[in-house]
């Protein structure tokens, strides 16, 4: 791949011509190849969305902290102030799993419109446009890692410590969540250009798939002790890819499976997540990982069908 | 010139006109999915090769495919059947600063520009002080570009693309943009790229451009191409078609409307109007098949007049003016020394002009009849227009033979001249010294 890509260099290039052919259909295999030799264009677009996101701003950046910093904050107040939730550490709970799932959701979100909304270039300019979308699920990234920043912050106040060994899987989750926000965000982003209700309806679902996450609340006395009994529903509960990877960031970063802590001078144990091990993690985000490459390969197949007419449709 | 550069194999474009679309999940349902349509082939299995090193030039009225044509190319639409094999880095110029995003600045447009136009950073970077030289923007360059005058956008756009150093560059008629000047400084560049050996392909209004940058035309109609081959008759294809289809250039000869004539009862004596012109009618070589005369054809003016007291003395005057109205020639009888005495009765009088040296253009034609004296009779303004069409290289408003040859230096430089640059003199072909000017 590397040699494909420096074979690209304008003075190679006019000794050993690239040839391109402009078909009716493209190959995955092709598209592949053309993401990769538009990597640059992938960090400059995302760099070009992050930089006129807060233009003239007088905070910018840091109101990529600030307003998930809020929504932690209200739902701290909701759940352990109002409804008294005595779970320790509450926050730094809450904030793994918000972390990915800010990644996930504001990926697909913003990857939805990208096409659309960036239709004078998409119809006159020549790149593979699945870049728009990558970029979107790019600047997510960006994002990401600033909340990190403000959530190492926050488990330093705390004296919170993750779990280390559990790190690797946490990377992991990560990718799986990347590469399953960007299937998505190609998938419905061409979608998108027929038919605009995409975008409204992508909303209500994210809205809806956040409560079927345990982000506010606790995965294993919730869900996992109700449906997993002899009835055995979990499985149902776990249709939800995103499951998984939210898990794994709690038991990397959270690091307590069922904490114990006094309420009211009453020793509670609070069942928090899956009283699982290394092995249960690694498959569900393995296999989580595999459906999000397939996931991805099928969206950059829909993508090619529906991007011949893209220029006329916008 | 060998290689192929850009390979056009059979391409078809359909569009769906849709009578309405329906964008929105409620609209889809109702009408089952389907969206009522119409089929619009913008191209219909068009083949056109570019081979390396070669400008090919591409007229065509609006709609007719050129800009669906060159989107094809691009890769910026995909066509419905046929495909089309770019050999070497394509550089498209469809609309200037196309990808430009509003609330950067100059400088990180260029750069994102010339990343989509498939460059790196490192070589932006080289051509980054090229590209603010040619685009004249040193001041603005770190302003925002929403801040730019249409103008300064535009040189910019140009400027980034004539820099990414591409193979082939695709020009969609931006060449009509900006003002005067950058606009001879963009086809200066245009033709060192072709000095360079890069494949050009030009959409342009302007069959001058075609002229004299092309070194091959297509002409395409209605998804066709309807010719293909040198840029002279492809510029008298395209006007054929041109006329034929709108037909506002022919201008009905007789009886324009300025003058209606007034009808003067035929022998009844008009002190003040002698002589009337009765119709204007004009020929030129093949003047039943097409509505255009080709420069250095002859061209007639025939005046039809009628005399209803014999006068003595009639002076019959031709004014040409051309698309602006400016009147670039008038002559009359008396300048050419000929004495018209007309006894009472219709008559005609012809002015022919041969070898016509006007390039393309339509020019009108006025008619006067005067005394000597200057008391003008009647007169038609204009009475008529003609349209020319050069098959020539030449540009500009109109040609004349012009010759040239090279000559040898002073006998006195010669006298002075090293060994070698005498041999560089014999090989421009001056055999010996004291030859001065070849045969000329």
């Amino acid at each position: 791949m590397a040699a494909e890509a420096a074979g690209f260099t304008p003075r190679e290039a006019r000794g050993n011509k690239v040839t391109r052919v402009v078909s009716p259909t493209i190959s995955v295999r092709q598209r592949f190849k053309e993401i990769w030799l538009s990597r640059e264009l992938l960090v400059y677009l995302v760099r070009t969305e992050i930089k006129v996101k807060y233009k003239n701003s007088v905070l910018g950046l840091v109101w990529s902290m600030i307003s998930p910093a809020m929504t932690l904050a209200i739902y701290f107040i909701v759940f352990q102030v109002v409804l008294g939730n005595h779970m320790p550490n509450f926050v730094i709970y809450l904030f793994a799993g918000l972390l990915l799932w800010n990644l996930f959701s504001l990926g697909v979100l913003t990857g939805t419109g990208v096409i659309v909304n960036n239709a004078g270039i998409v119809k006159k300019v020549s790149f593979p446009r699945e870049i728009l979308a990558l970029a979107a699920v790019g600047s997510a990234c960006v994002f990401f890692f600033f909340q990190s920043i403000v959530m190492v912050i926050f488990m330093i106040v705390l004296h919170a410590g993750p779990d280390w060994t559990y790190l690797p899987l946490l990377v992991l989750a990560l990718i799986t969540g990347v590469v399953l926000a960007s299937a998505l965000a190609v998938l419905l982003s061409s979608i998108n250009v027929y038919l605009r209700d995409t975008q409204h309806l992508i909303e209500v679902i994210l809205t809806a798939w956040f409560w079927a996450c345990p982000i506010v609340y606790a995965f294993q006395s919730n869900i996992g002790a109700k449906l997993g009994g002899k009835r055995d529903l979990l499985w149902v509960y776990f249709l939800n890819p995103v499951t998984p990877l939210v898990l794994t960031f709690q038991r990397c970063i959270y690091n307590k499976v069922a904490p114990v802590a006094y309420v009211k001078g009453v020793r509670t144990t609070f069942a928090v997540l899956p009283l699982h091990g290394y092995l249960w993690y690694t498959m569900l985000d393995v296999g989580v990982l595999a459906l999000s490459v397939l996931l991805f390969f099928v969206a950059l197949a829909v993508f090619g069908r529906l991007e011949g007419n893209f220029a006329e449709e916008l | 010139m060998s290689d192929i550069a850009v390979d056009v194999r059979g391409v078809s474009k359909r569009f769906r006109l849709a009578h309405g679309r329906h964008n929105s999940l409620k609209e889809r349902v109702i009408h089952g999915g389907r969206t009522p349509h119409e089929d619009f082939w913008a191209l219909k299995d068009v083949s056109l090769t570019a081979y390396e090193g070669e400008t090919v030039g591409i007229l065509g009225r609006n709609g007719s495919g050129k800009s669906t044509l060159l989107k094809c190319i691009c890769g910026v639409l995909q066509p419905t059947s046929g495909e089309v094999v770019v050999r070497g880095k394509l550089a498209g110029l469809l609309e200037l600063g196309a990808g430009f995003q509003q609330d950067l600045t100059g400088r990180e447009n260029i750069y994102l520009n010339g990343s989509m136009l498939g460059m790196s950073k490192k070589e932006v970077d080289r051509v980054f002080d090229a590209i603010v030289d040619f685009s004249e923007l040193e001041e603005f360059i770190d302003g925002q570009v929403k801040f730019y005058s249409s103008g300064m956008y535009v040189r910019l756009g140009f400027a980034v693309a004539v820099n990414v150093n591409p193979d082939i560059l695709v020009v969609d008629e931006v060449l009509a943009v900006g003002d005067e000047r950058f606009q001879r400084k963009c086809i200066e560049r245009v033709k060192v790229f072709q000095r360079e050996g890069r494949t050009i392909l030009l959409v342009t209004h302007s069959p001058d451009q075609v002229r004299s940058i092309c070194d091959r035309a297509v002409v395409l109609s209605h998804g066709d191409v309807i010719f293909e081959g040198v840029p002279g008759e492809a510029v008298r294809i395209f006007r054929e078609g041109l006329l034929e289809e709108e037909g506002t250039l022919s201008i009905p000869d007789e009886s324009p409307e300025p003058h209606p004539p007034t009808i003067v009862p035929k022998g009844t004596p008009d002190v003040d109007h002698p002589v009337r012109v009765t119709y204007v009618a004009k020929s030129y070589p093949r003047f039943e098949e097409v509505e255009y005369l080709a420069t250095g054809d002859s061209l007639t003016i025939g005046v039809g007049y009628h005399a209803s007291i014999a006068t003595d003395d009639v002076v019959f005057s031709l004014e040409l003016r051309d698309a602006d109205d400016n009147c670039f020639m008038r002559t009359d009888t008396d300048i050419m020394g000929l004495r018209f005495d007309l006894p009472v009765g219709p008559g005609l009088v012809n002015f022919v002009v041969d070898d016509i040296p006007l390039l393309d253009g339509t020019f009108s034609y006025s008619i006067g009849i005067l005394s000597k004296g200057g008391i003008l009779y009647d007169w038609r303004e204009p009475a008529g227009t003609f349209a020319v069409m050069s098959p020539g290289k030449d540009t500009g408003f109109i040609t004349m033979p012009v010759r040239a040859w090279l000559l040898p230096p002073e006998p006195e430089a010669i006298a002075q001249m090293a060994p070698e640059e005498l041999d560089n003199l014999r090989r421009l072909g001056f055999g010996d010294e004291d030859s001065l000017r070849p045969g000329a």
